[in-house]
């Protein structure tokens, strides 16, 4: 653990850190475009260049290791001199995009210049042309014109995804990215260059142009996408409403926790929100009687399937949980199931193609929740069905209510006649969900709007047992509710009395579930954190 | 007349087979090598005094010392066979002429540093060089002067081969070892160091074709012997190649301690056509120009260096009255904006800016202020980047301005090129 000096003042950092980290952990910004703590070093910007004691020259600092006794300095004449000289290099080749370009507030040519450069332009020469809106794959477009040539995102193909899609082509001023003959950027993760290009020259095909940045808010959260549960922003448009088709989420961007996901998600993580403000969304309860479906008031929903539960015996009623559904939702579930003393309960819903997955972020589980209703106990009590053996007594009319939370069952692997013939079979099925769910929900008695993820808080539990809190973004649309509500509802419609039924927030839930869940034993709601925490093995 | 070191054989026919050179006492070095320690061997190129010869003029058998000690990896010997400097062209002749010297040469340092694989890195264009150099590789294996057991010695080594595509910063020593690699020719940041981790990742020498083909000459005739040919600051003779407006371009052998004058005036007949001579530069084109007031230096590493220049690859290109610096500066602008490899933002952005400037200049829309912005971008870039490539290219920048200026201005004053 070296001790330094930097700026006079002394900071230990752990053995190998360099000096853009270090000043970090002194306080103070070294600019910097081609180092990410993610990739090699490449020394080519050349923007982080630091005084140090005894060094006859400014030095890069993102290949200096610190060392004991070391003085450093970032903010001499000598290096802001040197910082400004560097991004007049910068940007003599830049285009003047940026009333069109869609980097716009997030560009760190902008931010260094204003932080660093603020100079007088002295070039008067023709800029040299690049090609520019070059797709290079399905989600990301190239302005060369744009680009700096940090080669961050080269590195990402050869460091990270092991791809090695693109390269820097020519010399000189001419040179610039590209792809390599007969490849497009269209490996997984491809997003991620977008994340870690520090000025316009790799943008979004689904986002650009949609909104301006600076009208986004910004919730975090965590995927949903699949058993890895990946940290990341929901950037949501609630200013423009007239921008981006009125989607509410415009993009979805990782969020860095060392533990999960580092600096990085999937392509189908980053762009598997558009369901969120799809018109499928359930928005109103609805009451079916035979063909006719028609939109109801939770007033009128609510006492209906309490009168429902009320009359129909515990053993033929079937609950068919869903790990898309929050630590919350599936804990209040639970208490319901018990309280009632309905024992056929489950999660476990096999899907119809196993999932892909790989070595790195990507899990065959495409929920986020599989865990957590492991964890909390979410199975068939003693005696109970699970899932199948539900539909099996459902097809016998054995199962007289079926409640589903959001599982689309002709997306399972079970043949589709048969799980038709157990919606037929049973007396009533309730149907809980965000989106409309196929026949699922065409057939179902009574449609519950339930809140997404990015409309409400709660936790989930990652296949590798860690808790992770994700936040509101939005409130859901029209009157939809979060699941945990709707069943602390009903709960208390039926007149039980656990504390779970008279929660108000969803912290209440997750620490009740806490204090009685060994696994969860020791947790609290905020003691989560950003960063999660680890349910005990 | 000067004792002949590197071109003793150069007159010959045939000076490229192994017979020819045998004939003038080739690979006797290399028995006396083996019976040395490889610690004695470097011990003896330092006291030769010998600089590396391809322009960065590093003390050779301490730069040998740097490989680690004690370790077991593989660890390799290159030959920086580019020379893509302009104005330089005496390794060319080096390896048609007399290419075993190189491979004997080669073993010696290798044995120095116990490397057991040696790559030479020849230049693209160099097309008859290599082919001379490859026969002389398979006549050297052929006769076990290559390969396993070298003349009995346990010691084996082998060399390869490998042509570069055609670009000036593959010879840079770095730029060199990724291009080796298979990699784009972009120079490595350093630390580390090749001597730590170089070539494919193992402790690497890099050495120019003639500082490697003096070794054997040290290793025969002794260190003292090599030392006294030169001048305090480095041992032996040279090769200069001299271009320009000389009576007699060409290489010449020369010792060291010659001066700039002696080799334009007494080796190369002096300027052509009778005209004065109006500036030189002593070291490849990298190097600061210099005014025929200036020239009175040894051609040694300290010569050029008093004088603001360098020695560099002792490339020495003659001007005479009839040139003009603007388009010199143009033209060499051009070069270094051609070949920066694009990788450092100075570098890449500054050699097309100036030459962007200095051309407009010779077009006859230069600008007062262009001269100050190019001395001005100059300076700023230099010492900034990853290799020594712009610190290169700012050489002349700055000197062809700061010593020509009124050229310049008179130029820019008339905007038109005369």
């Amino acid at each position: 653990m070296p001790k330094l000096t930097i700026n006079g003042k002394e900071v230990e950092v752990p053995e190998g850190t360099n000096l853009i980290e270090a000043a970090k952990a002194a306080g103070a910004e070294v600019p910097h475009y081609c180092y990410h703590p993610a990739l090699s070093i490449a020394g080519q910007c050349r923007l982080c260049m630091v005084d140090i004691d005894k060094v006859p020259r400014p030095q890069i600092a993102c290949n200096i290791q610190a060392a004991e006794g070391m003085v450093v300095h970032t903010e001499t004449e000598r290096v802001k001199e040197t910082r400004r000289s560097m991004m007049e290099f910068h940007l003599i080749n830049h285009p003047l995009d940026c009333p069109v370009c869609d980097q716009a507030g997030e560009c760190f040519l902008q931010i260094y210049y204003m932080k660093h450069g603020l100079y007088d332009s002295r070039m008067t020469d023709e800029k040299v042309h690049k090609p520019k809106a070059v797709p290079l794959g399905p989600h990301v477009i190239l302005d060369a014109e744009r680009c700096i040539l940090c080669s961050r995102c080269v590195r990402y193909c050869d460091e990270v995804t092991h791809t090695g899609e693109l390269g820097i082509f020519h010399r000189g001023d001419q040179s610039e990215i590209g792809l390599f003959p007969g490849k497009t950027l269209e490996n997984k993760y491809s997003g991620n260059v977008i994340d870690i290009c520090p000025v316009g020259a790799l943008t979004d095909r689904d986002f650009r142009f949609q909104v301006r940045v600076w009208y986004l808010d910004t919730a975090k959260s965590v995927c949903n996408g699949c058993a890895r549960g990946c940290n990341i922003e929901v950037h949501t448009n609630k200013h423009r409403t007239h921008h981006n088709e009125g989607r509410r989420v415009a993009r979805l961007k990782p969020r860095f926790n060392a533990d999960v996901n580092k600096w990085w998600i999937c392509d189908a993580g980053r762009y598997g929100f558009k369901w969120i403000d799809d018109k499928s969304r359930l928005a109103q309860p609805l009451h079916r009687a035979g063909a006719q479906a028609t939109e109801v008031s939770w007033d009128r929903a609510l006492p209906e399937l309490v009168t429902t539960l009320q009359r129909t015996r515990p053993e033929e009623i079937g609950f068919l949980a869903s790990p898309q559904m929050s630590n919350e939702d599936l804990w209040v579930l639970r208490r319901l199931a018990e309280q009632l003393g309905v024992r056929n309960i489950d999660f476990r819903v096999p899907p119809r193609a196993p999932g892909d997955e790989d070595n790195f972020l990507i899990r065959a589980d495409k929920n986020p929740n599989s865990r957590g209703a492991e964890l909390l106990g979410i199975g068939p009590g003693q005696g109970g069905l699970d899932a199948a053996g539900m539909l099996r007594a459902a097809r016998e009319k054995q199962l007289k209510l079926l409640w589903v939370f959001h599982h689309d069952l002709w997306a399972a692997a079970w043949p589709e006649a048969e799980v038709l013939e157990a919606l037929e079979g049973a007396e009533t099925v309730v149907f809980q969900g965000t989106s409309s769910a196929g026949e699922v929900s065409a057939r179902a008695h009574l449609v519950l709007p339930s809140a997404a993820y990015v409309e409400c808080e709660g936790t989930f539990t990652n296949f590798e047992g860690r808790v992770q809190r994700f936040r509101t973004a939005l409130t859901p649309p029209g009157e939809a509710w979060p699941d945990w509500m709707i069943l602390s509802f009903v709960g208390k419609a039926l007149g039980f009395q656990d504390p779970v039924f008279v929660a108000e927030r969803s912290e209440q839930v997750f620490n009740a579930l806490a204090s009685t869940v060994p696994a969860f034993a020791g947790m609290t709601y905020r003691g989560i954190g950003d960063a999660g925490a680890t349910v005990k093995a | 007349m000067t004792e002949k070191i590197f071109t003793r054989n150069f007159h010959l026919a045939d000076s490229h087979t192994l017979t020819r050179y045998r004939e003038q006492g080739g690979y006797t070095a290399l028995p006396k090598a083996f019976g040395m320690e490889p610690a004695a061997i470097t011990e003896e190129v330092k006291k030769a005094n010998l600089r590396g010869l391809g322009g960065a003029a590093f003390p050779t058998g301490v730069k040998w010392g740097f490989i680690p000690k004690g370790s077991t990896a593989p660890r390799y010997l290159v030959i920086n066979a580019d020379e893509g400097e302009p104005g330089t062209f005496k390794d060319r002749f080096l390896m048609e002429r007399d290419p075993h010297a190189l491979i004997e040469g080669m073993v010696i340092a290798a044995r120095a540093i116990d490397s057991h694989t040696g790559f030479v890195y020849i230049r693209g264009e160099y097309v008859k060089p290599w082919r001379i150099l490859d026969g002389a590789v398979k006549e050297a294996y052929a006769a076990g002067l290559l390969g396993k057991n070298i003349q009995g010695s346990g010691f084996d080594f082998d060399i390869v081969l490998h042509r570069g595509a055609g670009a000036y910063i593959c010879g840079e020593e770095t730029g060199l070892l990724s291009s080796l690699e298979g990699k784009k020719g972009w120079p490595k940041i350093k630390p580390p160091f090749p001597a730590i981790k170089g070539a494919f990742g193992r402790p690497t020498i890099v050495n120019n074709v003639e500082t490697i083909m003096a070794v054997p000459h040290i290793i025969n005739r002794g260190a003292a012997w090599f030392a006294g040919l030169g001048t305090k600051s480095q041992g032996g003779t040279r090769l200069y190649s001299v271009s320009g407006h000389v009576v007699t371009p060409g290489v010449v052998e020369a010792p060291v301690s010659i001066t700039l004058r002696q080799l334009i005036y007494d080796r190369c007949g002096g300027i052509r056509g009778g005209k004065k001579l109006k500036a030189v530069v002593p070291g490849g084109s990298s190097a600061a120009i210099l005014t025929p007031d200036e020239i009175d230096i040894q051609m040694d590493v300290d010569g050029p260096k008093s004088k603001g220049s360098m020695i560099g690859s002792a490339g020495v290109i003659v001007m005479d009255e009839t040139v003009s610096i603007p388009e010199a500066l143009m033209v060499v602008a051009r070069f270094y904006a051609h070949e920066s490899c694009g990788q450092c933002t100075p570098c890449r952005e500054s050699t097309g800016w100036i030459y962007k400037m200095s051309r407009r200049i010779i077009e006859g829309k230069g600008r007062k202020e262009d001269l100050d912005t190019i001395l001005d971008v100059a300076k700023r870039g230099a010492g900034t980047t990853i290799c020594a490539f712009y610190d290169g290219a700012v050489g002349p920048y700055i000197s062809y301005i700061e010593k020509f200026r009124s050229e310049f201005e008179d130029l820019i004053l008339s905007g038109a090129h005369a």
